[in-house]
């Protein structure tokens, strides 16, 4: 994609209109497939609704419609199936929390064996069913290098059962099971899991970060990822406005702020070995992404850190910026 | 085609003759040679179409024959004991889901203390989770119930597990009529799926259902087993009337002809029982025997019907229902609720335990003697068992239990050199 320095004004992302038709996002067409309906019964303002619409209607696009997606339980399984009515106008099949990735293995295994090597096959779990209980399937899934793009939706611990914490849930955060009292409120530092690098050191051919923040991105990846086969992760962030205290109409926003405080980097990886990553634009400190969520509460007061705890999380961001170098001045604003 | 061939090896060649199209492997004793022989019939070439899998747990091997068997492959997969447990929340999802995957069971004890001898404990465990459960008594009818599951299970898109005993069965090396490819062939139709994963026609499988429709979705399949009741004697017929071979079936009843006393089994150890049975009919002793092939669904009216009449009878199961004693045996006191016949339950064999002769025809003998409590032990070594209540009632920290029976029994080997 070309690098395009028009913003639609405020949201520092490209708007269609800017771009050649060519380069517009799947959803801006009215070929979409709309892959996952409307009338689902997730919370307004989903991130993990939004990601997968988008994730899904891109693989769609690129498999020619040829795809059977698998689906951990979860907020995703649960908010798109209260049958009779389901949202999935494709394949669909959920089976266990942590077993997505070998279900979609075997998915796969039936179209090889019956002939169908065209029909392509996608699993999906939230970040519980992804780096905590799926993990063991996960990785052989990767390690076998099965013909499976796998999501996780990371929207950050186990919404679905009321906001528990994962191994994904950050430093600080506020949830139901590590809640904000005691000398150390809210989850502690020094622990957790980075999934896309522990995928991208099984060497499978293809592993993206994403977040709605950048759903032309998002789309630009999943489609990439179709291209491809072999074992294939994309891990995206997927704000939840009720297990984050987050508002409904800033969804999207707050997803951007991650990106650009380094908070959540995207970046792309071939074979285990970083190929691209996604320049921040705009930096902004980790306090703005901070203060618009209630599970981070605890650490301001008035707007202040209230002790060293935000400069730990800066220093997070600022690390990954290091890592991923995501500030490249040819590409950033400043 | 006759040959001499290890148990095992003879269900791998039996499934690669159903043409499995995904079979997932995952090593446990006593099932490993099963998938062993599989890897090398898919590698070599002989069973072609089939992806082979090897998979990182039991859970996986179970969840990829979910996924492929959804996706409208015949899915096969084996194990035995901790590897059933591991696998346990998929084996409820296969059957919930009905899909008509087949799992060989090589039976084995459960641990703690880890143990990889035969007992049926694994099979009990899940016995209500939804699968249909047939028990080998020979290889002979291993490799035949193989052959028979699938065409079942896929009649009724119901998963069923053929349980054979470990190493009794799957180590044991015997004569054993491997059938001809187009007998199975003719026996079994490809697999036409009821549901399945396809572009073509989208469908969500797996949706929640809550307690306006779950009752109807579970007595569904409660369903599928009753209408197994008829199925599995009427395949057991079509099987006889191709192959020549009595195999599988509900029950098998053996000299029960004026029975006083009925011993109750299911599996291999049938074979011991049709000898003690043999051995005291010849002194004119009023015995026999019921095998029961199918556990689930359970054939509460067949056996009722061959207990018509018969006085005593010994419920002879290879698991313990801790705090309660007999599994089986309560299956056949259900059986004969109403009717006043004794049932005793006669626990034997372990964490494999040998079920010796004597100590069998011994125990016949006293049943018909004396009254006797219900839950017996066969061959239960009391003296060690009073040694170590003795020692735990003496001292709080008396140690593990397993390592202390093992120490008052002493090496194996003592009394032997
Ligand atoms: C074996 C098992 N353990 C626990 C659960 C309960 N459970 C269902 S969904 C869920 C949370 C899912 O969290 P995540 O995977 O992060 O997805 P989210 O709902 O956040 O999108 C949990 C704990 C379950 N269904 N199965
Ligand atoms: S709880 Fe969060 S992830 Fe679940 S539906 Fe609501 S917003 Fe979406
Ligand atoms: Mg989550």
């Amino acid at each position: 994609m070309n690098i395009v320095k028009f913003y639609q004004k405020g949201t520092y992302t490209v708007g269609n209109r800017l771009v050649s038709e060519a380069e517009r996002t799947t959803q801006s067409s009215p070929e979409r497939t709309n892959s996952i309906t409307c009338g689902h019964r997730a919370c307004q303002g989903c991130g993990e609704a939004l990601g997968a619409r988008y994730a899904i209607d891109s693989a769609m696009k690129a498999t020619d419609n040829q795809l059977i997606a698998v689906n951990a339980t979860g907020c995703l399984e649960v908010f798109t199936t209260p049958y009779p009515e389901t949202s999935w106008q494709i394949p669909w099949i959920h089976s266990l929390f942590g077993n997505a990735a070998a279900v979609a293995t075997g998915v796969a295994a039936a179209q090889r064996v019956r002939g169908h090597a065209n029909v392509r096959v996608i699993a999906q779990g939230g970040d519980g069913g992804t780096t905590d209980i799926g993990f063991g399937c996960l990785s052989g899934m990767f390690e076998r290098n099965d013909d499976v793009l796998y999501i996780c939706y990371d929207n950050q611990a186990y919404m679905n059962t009321g906001v528990q914490r994962s191994s994904a849930t950050p430093p600080t955060a506020r949830t139901a099971t590590t809640p904000s009292l005691g000398p150390e409120p809210g989850n502690v530092f020094g622990t957790g899991k980075n999934v896309p690098l522990i995928a991208m050191a099984h060497n499978i051919p293809y592993v993206a970060t994403a977040a709605v923040a950048d759903l032309r991105d998002l789309e630009a990846k999943v489609t990439k990822a179709m291209s491809i086969h072999g074992a294939r992760y994309i891990h995206i962030l997927v704000p939840c406005p009720l297990g984050w205290g987050s508002a409904a109409h800033d969804t999207v926003r707050v997803a951007r702020l991650a990106v650009e405080s380094g908070i959540f980097p995207l970046f792309e990886a071939e074979h285990g070995v970083v190929t691209h990553s996604t320049a921040i634009r705009r930096r902004v400190p980790v306090d703005d992404y901070l203060l618009p969520q209630r599970r981070f509460a605890h650490l301001f007061k008035n707007g202040k850190p209230v002790d060293g705890r935000v400069a730990r999380l800066q220093a997070m961001a600022d690390e990954n910026i290091r890592r991923y170098n995501l500030l490249r001045d040819e590409e950033s604003d400043r | 085609m006759l040959k001499q061939t290890e148990g095992s090896h003879a269900v791998a060649e039996a499934v690669a003759l159903c043409r499995p199209e995904v079979i997932c492997a995952y090593p446990i004793t006593p099932q490993t040679h099963i998938v062993e022989g599989l890897g090398e019939l898919v590698k070599s070439g002989q069973l072609q179409n089939c992806e082979y899998i090897n998979v990182e747990s039991e859970f996986a091997a179970l969840s990829v024959a979910i996924g492929a068997s959804a996706a409208g492959a015949r899915a096969y997969t084996a194990t035995s004991s901790q590897g059933l447990l591991f696998m346990a929340e998929a084996v409820y999802n296969a059957s919930g889901l009905g899909l008509p995957i087949v799992m060989t069971l090589g039976n084995r004890a459960i641990g703690a203390p880890i143990n990889i001898w035969n007992d049926h404990s694994d099979a009990m465990a899940l016995r209500d989770a939804g699968w249909i459960q047939l028990f080998a008594e020979t290889n002979q009818e291993a490799v035949d119930l193989h052959i028979q599951a699938f065409r079942l299970a896929e009649i009724l898109s119901c998963p069923v597990m053929v349980c054979v005993d470990g190493f009794i069965l799957t180590h044991a090396v015997e004569r054993i009529d491997v059938p001809e490819q187009a007998e199975v062939d003719a026996f079994l139709p490809a697999y036409e799926p009821i549901q399945v994963l396809d572009p073509k026609d989208p469908v969500s499988i797996g949706a929640m259902v809550g307690p306006e429709a779950f009752m109807e979705v579970r007595y569904l399949e409660h369903h599928k087993q009753m209408r197994a009741l008829d199925l599995i004697p009427e395949l057991a017929a079509e099987f006889k009337a191709m192959f020549g071979r009595e195999s599988g079936g509900l029950v098998r009843p053996y000299r029960l002809e004026d029975a006083e006393t009925v011993v109750v089994a299911m599996g291999s150890v049938n074979g011991t029982i049709k000898d003690v049975i043999d051995d005291r009919r010849a002194e004119g002793d009023k015995v026999g025997a019921l095998s029961i092939c199918s556990f689930r669904p359970f054939p509460l009216e067949e056996v009722r019907a061959h207990l018509l009449g018969v006085r005593r009878i010994v419920v002879l199961e290879k698991s313990l229902a801790v705090g309660l004693g007999g599994v089986l045996a309560s299956h056949v006191r259900m059986a004969l609720r109403g009717r006043a016949q004794l049932v005793y339950t006669l626990i034997a064999g372990l964490g494999g335990r040998p079920i010796l002769k004597k100590s069998l025809s011994a125990f016949l003998s006293k049943v018909e003697t004396e009254p006797h409590a219900d839950v017996h032990f066969l061959d239960l070594k009391n003296d060690v068992v009073e040694r170590e209540l003795v020692r735990a009632s003496q001292q709080r920290r008396s140690g593990p239990t397993a390592e202390n029976v093992l120490k008052h029994i002493g090496s194996p080997m003592a009394g032997l050199v």
